[in-house]
């Protein structure tokens, strides 16, 4: 796999306060990376620095093989999309497409046809007159989306671009960009805070937190074997059930005392004695009724609060001592107060060390 | 629909007189009165006083307002008079140079001052300082500065340098430039504190997509930035164009009009002819002029603005 964008110790700073610290990144040729976190975590100001609209402390940053890490961003050969669309109020759509164009001095002819290209591609040849104002929300970002287009680069920098959309309007873009990734097989590196966003988009996630990528992986992996709790508690809604205790061999006690087997666990590496522990299990790894049965852990719990969400219900109960929600079809009949089986799927539960936080 | 427009527009033809009165004097009336000093403000003294100026720049007042028409008269005078010709010749150069420096320069250091700066708000106040002085005060200020021998040049001389001269405020041909020297002192640091606000309404984003698209600095102000600051240009255009049509007070401390009469302006010729040399009709006729010249200015643009199209979005 070649590699499109290589980061190879990246630090920043802003003063003493360090953003970015000794971070690296491959991503390969035509990948779709999405870079998640809460705010705050350092995830736009990789994507600053990787556009080069920050200047790194230390580290180089590598965009098709070539170091550009003190070259201008126009020079990257990157787009970029950003959050409030930052297009330009005062120019029709056209203009904002071409103007950067323009001032490149490209000739006449390769600009018309890169904007009848791009406008093709977004479907916003209409609106090719109007002025920003006049757009929607979803227009205006599909006319940033062209502005990166016409550019012709090889890879797109997407900046948290739904954040300023309403929901609907936001799955709606978020299925054209991967539409447009599909058809366009560029790189694209993009940051969001939406976990939904970045599940469904991403081939590789990389979560951050405080400046250090967590786990990169594919969804699959960040949703199903998170690295340590951090990872684990982030990704998932409604999140990951933590249930602490202690590990002893293929068992593990909670604090309560409940005793849950985990001898079907699939453990990273060996364990040894007696060690602080935390059980995370997905709410849709809990099971009821007849599923419960096969389930290596089982007991009887209370339900306390049933939330229907038409596809599937959410239900809160007690497990262990601990307050536990978990997800089961909408065909399912249950009400709060009832007492039924549940029953943990520990195979594709989480184990989590208490001090490191590390994944067992 | 159309015919139903009419009929509605008919029957409500009779009973709507009545229902227009009421809405239009009766609707909200604690406002209507609150506003009635202004009202009254406005049409006893910008509408009344206008139309005596005019209706009395075409008699032969002098000392004392008299109904003795005599036409243009008064005007035929008033475009004889050397003094008022260099009035308006020494207006039109400095409003000019004023405009576009104040404007320049205040753009000029808005910019300097939205790179990021140390200690910004301090410079923000030096700059905006010489505002909170009157006119009178920079005049006399700037007039000891630039006096020959007391000032600058008395100074530069006193310390050795024989060869130094700097006497714009006693040279007929450079005295507009002294004037401009303090009225640009007075007014730029305003003009940049405007420019300032219009500059930080800019959003960041905009700044690092022009970056992106490779447009230089320079051409992303003139052809992102600027045109999004309409608002606060014409704001500041406004602003120190009215600043310039009244031009008096800088005038009165700083030259009194000299050398000679080489920096005299309208205001002043005004003034001067309706109290000092107790010429009324003279004096409105040129007062006269001055409105009709910012008509003549205001009008077409405020037609652009407000009119033709109808509401700008």
């Amino acid at each position: 796999m070649q590699t499109s964008v290589s980061i190879k110790d990246l630090s920043l700073n802003f003063g003493s306060v360090k953003v970015l610290e000794h971070l690296n990144l491959d991503i390969a040729k035509g990948e779709f990376i999405v870079l998640l976190g809460p705010s705050g975590c350092g995830k736009s100001t990789l994507l600053n620095c990787i556009a080069g609209l920050l200047d790194v402390s230390d580290g180089q940053i590598f965009i098709n093989g070539k170091n550009v890490t003190w070259e201008e961003p126009k020079d990257r050969g990157i787009g970029m999309v950003f959050q409030s669309y930052a297009l330009y109020p005062q120019m029709s759509v056209e203009r904002n497409l071409s103007f950067g164009l323009r001032v490149a001095g490209m000739p006449k002819a390769e600009i018309d046809q890169r904007v009848k290209r791009a406008s093709e591609i977004l479907q916003i040849e209409p609106l090719l007159n109007r002025k920003p104002a006049n757009l929607s929300g979803g227009q205006r970002q599909r006319v940033a989306i062209g502005r990166a287009l016409v550019r012709d680069v090889d890879v797109f920098l997407f900046d948290e671009p739904l954040s300023n959309l309403d929901a609907k309007l936001r799955s709606d873009l978020r299925v054209e960009i991967k539409r447009l990734h599909q058809r366009l097989k560029n790189t694209m590196i993009y940051v969001t805070h939406d976990q939904i966003e970045a599940l469904t988009l991403a081939d590789r996630i990389a979560i951050m937190k405080n400046g250090v990528i967590q786990q990169l992986a594919d969804p699959h992996t960040i949703y199903n074997k998170p690295v340590n709790l951090y990872v684990a508690g982030f990704v998932g809604s409604p999140s990951m059930n933590f249930i602490e205790g202690t590990l002893n061999g293929p068992t593990f006690t909670a604090a309560d005392g409940t005793a849950i087997p985990v001898g079907t666990y699939d453990f990273v590496g060996a364990t040894s004695g007696s060690t602080k522990a935390i059980l995370g299990v997905r709410p849709e790894h809990i099971f009821v009724g007849e599923a419960a049965a096969d389930m290596p852990f089982k007991t009887e719990a209370e339900i306390e609060i049933v939330e229907p969400m038409g596809s599937e219900t959410l239900a809160w109960t007690t497990v262990a001592g601990v307050s536990v929600t978990f997800r089961c079809s909408s065909d399912i009949d249950i009400h709060a107060g009832d007492k039924i089986q549940v029953g943990f799927d520990i195979a594709r539960g989480s184990l989590f060390d208490a001090g490191t936080e590390e994944r067992l | 629909m159309a015919d139903t427009a009419v009929d509605t527009g008919r029957g409500a033809g009779n009973t709507g007189r009545r229902g227009f009165l009421r809405k239009t004097f009766l609707h909200n009336v604690p406002a209507k009165i609150a506003a009635l000093p202004m009202m009254a403000t406005v049409l006893v003294v910008f509408i009344g006083c206008t139309i005596w100026t005019v209706y009395y720049s075409f008699t032969n007042s002098r000392l004392l307002p008299s109904g003795d028409f005599i036409g243009f008269e008064q005007y035929e005078r008033l475009f004889g008079t050397s003094r008022w010709n260099v009035s308006v010749w020494n207006l039109v150069t400095y409003g000019a140079m004023s405009l576009v420096f104040t404007l320049g320069f205040g753009f000029l250091l808005a910019v300097l001052m939205d790179q990021k700066i140390r200690f910004e708000s301090a410079f923000r106040t030096i700059m905006l300082y010489p505002f909170a002085l009157s006119f009178i005060v920079t005049g006399l200020v700037w007039q000891w500065i630039m006096n020959p021998t007391l000032g600058l040049q008395g100074t530069m001389r006193n310390l050795g340098w024989e060869s130094f001269t700097f006497d714009w405020i006693a040279n007929p041909r450079m005295v507009l430039f002294a004037l401009l020297i303090a009225g640009l002192w007075q007014g730029v640091g305003f003009c940049m504190v405007l420019m300032l606000a219009g500059l930080r309404g800019v959003d960041e984003e905009i700044w690092k997509a022009a970056r992106v698209d490779g447009i230089p600095t320079w051409r992303t102000y003139i052809s992102v930035v600027i045109p999004m600051m309409r608002g606060v240009l014409v704001t500041a255009v406004v602003l120190i164009g009215s600043g310039i049509v009244r031009l008096y007070d800088l005038v009165v401390a700083l030259t009194n009009g000299g050398p000679g009469i080489s920096s005299e302006v309208p205001a002043k010729y005004v003034y001067n002819y309706m109290f000092g040399a107790g010429n009324i009709g003279q004096g409105l006729a040129a007062a006269t002029m001055m409105l009709l010249t910012v008509l003549i200015i205001m009008v077409p643009w405020a037609y652009l603005e407000f009119g033709g199209k109808g509401r700008r979005s």
